[in-house]
């Protein structure tokens, strides 16, 4: 069987020596049995993110045949010329598949599923349930991630640093609101090049402000169902819980008074695998790891302001 | 039954689903959302999107949220054209790439420049910052460079030779900041150009139609807020621009 990839066409075994083209081989039927159409893929990953991790557990739960691309981004190795040419974006999760690249892990979770028709549920064919799916993906981003993210910048690295958060925190004391408008400022936060401490009240702060998607998330999106969109696991519920995990993995118990989205996550776990679930949330899990990495001194200053840059 | 839109044409995404909708002949009942006039906090509103956010779709029984699901799912329900939403899997790609990175730089940096300059002003009664102004207008440059040379390239259109649903929620968004004075596509011929075939595919009508509201948004800033927005509206604005913070209910 004819295995350049670079060809237009190609010979699949799988279907009586039928010439089929290369790029249309994913809608014929052999696709999930044929090594030609299984041609191996790239995927970029630090399981330190968790889009890296719902990608990850995707494709492997599928049986999706890929080459771990280990990425680690508080090293900076996103910014080598090498990624670049993968994700000019500089981000992980990046897909390369021959010669077509891809950022953003909805975008990859919905390019595997659809060119490895794997099970349905993950992205139902039904349109208002795919609806669901695709609702709360568009949601996630800046009500769950962003939040998660900040949190997990402020607490995990001991010298992490806000440096407008003093002027920010005196615009929170007084009239706050008037203040705020008046006189606010990003919040900023380094991981641990820079050697300071984050204010606590921050930390707390944005804590808080993960109650509402939190409230959101069960009462809008699950509701009394086993998963977000229905009786079986979507891509939905991966990414929201490996998200989720990002904090519950650093002793940050965010569902303690939230039964119902505590079963809800174990249902998720089983439902991937409680195996695959802890291998991919290994790395998390020991984050602790993480706080005595030294970053070379070099790095940390080319680092500087490209990270001033990324989070102002 | 045909199908319900919840809009305000002052919000970017309702602003793309209506063009979106009228383009494809989508018959639909325009249900007006006044943001301003706090009506997206009505009890009435909170049963089609209890996020109490615009643009929501009800359709039947079916209600649904987020202006990427309802366009996504427009698109399946009345078989539009296949250059929105290819079924190349590889452009499609392209397009989901799109809508995914956008809600943190485009859309984020977009809304920002126009709290900045309309809504603060609105909420405390005081004009603008300069500088926060200048600040905002930065964020969006650094998107609108990876916009450039990530998204866009050499290509007419995001995804390739025709318009898709990438460059709609694009447009739309950049509208926002040029809506309330501020060109950003001055000194930008790429994006000056990318835009006219843009308007031309939608058919300059249509997208004119869309936009009147938000080009005359001087209008805005004499609104009379009623009493349950002057507490919300600072509130909102506070979580867009401060923290991304889940608004207060």
């Amino acid at each position: 069987m004819e295995r350049s990839f670079s060809s237009v066409y190609l010979l699949c075994s799988y279907s009586q020596g039928q010439v089929v083209s290369a790029s249309m081989h994913h809608l014929s039927p052999c696709c999930s049995l044929c090594p030609a159409g299984r041609m191996g893929i790239e995927l970029y990953l630090d399981l330190l993110s968790p889009p890296c991790r719902s990608v990850y557990i995707f494709a492997k739960k599928n049986n999706i045949p890929f080459t771990f691309k280990q990425m680690e981004v508080l090293k900076g190795q996103q910014h080598s010329d090498g990624f670049g040419k993968v994700n000019i974006l500089r981000k992980v999760p990046a897909l390369k598949d021959g010669g077509f690249t891809l950022a953003e892990s909805p975008a990859i979770l919905t390019y595997l599923s659809q060119k490895y028709k794997t099970p349905d549920h993950w992205y139902p064919l039904d349109m208002k349930k795919r609806a669901r799916v695709d609702e709360y993906l568009s949601w996630h981003h800046s009500a769950i991630r962003s939040s998660v993210f900040k949190i997990f910048w402020l607490k995990n690295m001991d010298r992490t640093f806000c440096p407008r958060a003093s002027t920010f925190a005196k615009g929170l004391e007084g009239l706050w609101l008037t203040k705020c408008l008046t006189d606010w400022r990003p919040l900023v936060v380094f991981p641990l090049y820079m050697d300071q401490t984050a204010p606590e009240e921050k930390l707390q702060e944005a804590l808080e402000d993960l109650t509402i998607p939190l409230k959101q998330l069960e009462e809008k999106f699950l509701q009394d169902k086993p998963f977000l969109v229905g009786n079986m696991i979507s891509l939905a519920d991966l990414v929201a819980v490996t998200e989720l995990m990002q904090l519950i993995a650093i002793g940050y118990n965010i569902l303690e008074d939230m039964p119902k989205l505590v079963e809800w996550r174990n249902r998720v776990e089983k439902a991937v695998g409680k195996e695959l679930f802890q291998e991919v949330h290994k790395v998390i899990l020991n984050f602790q790891d993480l706080n005595s990495m030294l970053i070379e001194p070099q790095l940390k200053e080319q680092m500087k302001p490209r990270l001033l840059k990324m989070v102002a | 039954m045909v199908v319900e839109l919840f809009l305000d044409l002052r919000s970017q995404p309702c602003r793309a689903l209506f063009i979106f909708a009228k383009k494809n002949n989508i018959p639909f009942e325009f249900k007006d959302v006044e943001l301003l006039k706090g009506h997206h906090l009505s009890e009435e509103f909170g049963k089609v999107n209890v996020l109490k956010k615009v643009p929501a779709l009800k359709d039947g029984a079916f209600t649904l949220a987020e202006s990427i699901a309802i366009l996504l799912y427009l698109s399946r329900k009345f078989n539009t054209p296949d250059h929105w939403y290819p079924s190349d899997l590889q452009k499609r790609a392209r397009v989901d790439e799109y809508l995914s990175w956008q809600h943190t730089t485009i859309r984020e940096k977009g809304c920002k420049i126009f709290i900045t300059k309309v809504l603060v002003p609105l909420a405390v009664g005081q004009p603008f910052s300069q500088d926060k102004l200048e600040e905002a207008v930065e964020e969006l440059n650094s998107a609108l460079k990876q916009f450039e040379e990530k998204f866009l390239q050499d290509k007419p259109f995001i995804v390739g030779n025709e318009i898709s649903l990438a460059d709609l929620v694009a447009i739309v968004e950049l509208m926002q900041p040029v809506g309330c004075g501020c060109d950003i596509f001055e000194n930008r011929p790429k994006l000056v150009e990318w835009r006219s075939r843009v308007e031309e595919a939608v058919g300059k009508e249509l997208f004119q139609q869309a936009h009147e509201i938000i080009l005359n948004v001087k209008n805005m800033s004499t609104t009379q807020l009623p009493p349950e927005l002057r507490e919300w509206l600072p509130r909102y604005i506070v979580h867009i621009l401060v923290e991304q913070r889940e608004m207060p209910p």
